[in-house]
């Protein structure tokens, strides 16, 4: 379904992805490991139009996207929960969850899908009135995702949704996540550090380090390989 | 208490217009933390286009009521226009450069525009038509305050009221607040920035012309050079309000408005100029982020 190519991205000189080649198919969990630096983000930038890749493909559905302005890459149903969950700290709950819904103009079907992101965060309900910027980390998460959701994703990019939470937390979000693959059959690229937990809820994963992708398997496999086990799992 | 009052609201019409002027300022640095120097000179334009408008009407003998709110709406095109171009030829092309670049190139405009207008009118202060005219009803309080004073506290408080319901319900004020707060996820969410910050300079130099033609018909002349002391004036109100805060604009302008006027009035009109720098030098160093300002981190 989604498909990047050979990209290579630039920050002005420096070359911060360097051949990097991902597929994700379609209802399918996909996790991106790698430590800190290795390009992660940079990757799910790229693939959102943020910072468009120099050199390479990517490919929707066969159709390319790389090139695209982001908001036209959003129509097209990629959506990204980004690091550090950006909420808009000035605007409330209400108008960051209306917000994801910005291109979006059935009235209806937003006031539907505002309700079920409400079902699956019962506390954003009650924030609904609160600012954003005064959410907790916790809270925070669950308001970007289901502002990603507010726009009906195809395929949802996560970047390390659990960092700087508490593990129940954690436990939840990921539990949402699995939840949100399993009920829309939306497609999920999940970008962690958490190795161990991402990849006990992923399908197959990429390993990454210093812009390259160094290794692929299904999720068990990586999950027993001695090299992942040693250098992300801390074992 | 009369003597008072009279200059209450003369630093409060004042005031205001610098308000109107700074809410330009503001509202882009928001967005792209540039202050545009060359939007002082986008008042003064509207100021000159009010003047060419008036002076058309005037020999098809339209009253002046009708005359400024033509003159208005016609500045406000224009200066959109501008406002719109200088931010498409002047700034786009700079943006994710150095920091320095747009802010040269926002002087270079500044300095281009006056020599503009000068070259293609004149170097000399031109009469502005008294397009204000005395209304009856306020023949009691015309002492403290006059009919003109009142058509610019009401125009600009039903522009700013307009700009707020604009900003705080409709979708593209949305969208503008996003951007503000999050260029990049803004664009996450599918809003087409470019667009924003193209609205941006277009709201802000519908306000500053609407300023311009409103101080132009008060004091009765315009010159290329007005947008200069305008200009800095309304960037002092900004900063003093704290540069990127909207209500802060509006303060920012009130307080100088009166600082100026009552200056003017208890001390000498020799320090009403000073003392809007003083005002900034201060501000600048007891609270650099402005009075209602904050201190954001930078994000990338
Ligand atoms: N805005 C930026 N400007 C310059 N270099 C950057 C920028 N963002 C990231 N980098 C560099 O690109 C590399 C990859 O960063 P990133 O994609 O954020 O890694 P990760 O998400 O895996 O931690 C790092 O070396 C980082 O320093
Ligand atoms: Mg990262």
């Amino acid at each position: 379904m989604l498909k990047v190519q050979n990209i290579q991205t630039y920050y002005g000189n420096i070359q911060a992805l360097n051949d990097v080649t991902i597929e994700v198919g379609e209802g399918e969990i996909v996790a991106l490991i790698g430590a800190n630096g290795a390009g992660k983000t940079t990757t799910l930038m790229s693939i959102c139009g943020i910072t468009p890749p120099r050199a390479g493909a990517i490919f929707l559905d066969g159709d390319p996207i790389h090139g695209l302005s982001p908001e036209n890459i959003v129509k097209k149903g990629i959506v990204q929960v980004p690091e550090g969950r950006r909420i808009f700290p000035d605007m409330t709950v209400l108008e960051n969850l209306e917000m994801g819904a910005f291109l979006r103009g059935n009235k209806r079907q937003i006031e539907q899908d505002l309700n079920y992101v409400m079902t699956l965060f019962p506390i954003l309900e009650k924030r609904q009135s609160q600012l954003g910027g005064t959410l907790s980390g916790g809270e925070q998460q669950m308001l970007a995702i289901s502002r990603a959701l507010m726009a009906r994703p195809r395929v949802l990019l996560l970047d390390e949704p659990s960092l700087g939470l508490a593990p129940l937390i954690i436990k939840q979000i990921f539990e949402i996540i699995r939840q949100i693959n399993k009920e829309s059959n939306t497609t999920i690229f999940l970008v962690e550090q958490n190795a161990n937990q991402a990849l006990k809820l992923a399908d197959r994963g990429y390993v990454m380090e210093n812009g390259r992708i160094t290794l692929v398997d299904s999720a068990p496999n990586l999950l027993s390989n001695v090299d992942v086990r040693k250098a992300y799992l801390g074992i | 208490m009369e003597y008072f009052l009279e200059l209450f609201f003369s630093g409060l019409t004042r005031g205001s217009i610098y308000a109107l002027i700074a809410l330009g300022y503001t509202m882009v640095y928001g967005i792209i933390q540039l202050i545009n120097f060359a939007h002082g000179e986008i008042y003064m334009i509207g100021a000159f286009v009010a003047l060419i408008v008036a002076g058309v009407c005037t020999i098809y003998g339209l009253s002046g009521f009708a005359i400024l709110i033509l003159a208005a709406a016609i500045a406000a095109v224009y200066a959109a226009a501008y406002g719109y171009t200088l931010e498409k030829i002047a700034y786009r092309p700079l943006r994710g450069s150095p920091r320095l670049s747009p802010l040269i190139s926002a002087i270079g405009m500044s300095i281009f525009l006056q020599n503009y207008v000068l070259l293609a009118q004149t170097p000399d202060f031109l009469p502005f038509p008294r397009l204000i005219p005395d209304f009856a009803f306020m023949d009691d309080v015309a002492h403290i305050i006059g009919s003109p004073e009142l058509v610019i506290l009401v125009t600009t408080l039903i522009t700013m009221v307009l700009l707020t319901l604009l900003i705080k319900k409709t979708r593209v004020g949305k969208a503008m607040r996003a951007t503000q707060q999050d260029l990049n996820m803004a664009r996450l969410v599918g809003i087409n920035v470019d667009r924003v910050i193209s609205l941006t300079f277009v709201i802000g130099s519908v306000l500053a012309a609407i300023g311009g033609v409103l101080v132009a018909s008060y004091i009765g002349q315009v010159s290329f050079y007005i947008g200069f002391l305008a200009g800095i004036k309304a960037f002092t109100a900004a900063v003093l309000g704290g540069i990127g805060s909207i209500p802060g604009a509006v303060l920012g302008g009130l307080i100088i408005g009166w600082s100026e006027s009552f200056a003017a009035g208890y001390i000498s009109s020799d320090y009403e100029d000073v003392l809007t720098f003083v005002l900034l030098v201060v501000i600048l160093i007891v609270r650099p982020a402005g009075i209602l300002g904050k201190v954001r981190k930078q994000k990338v």
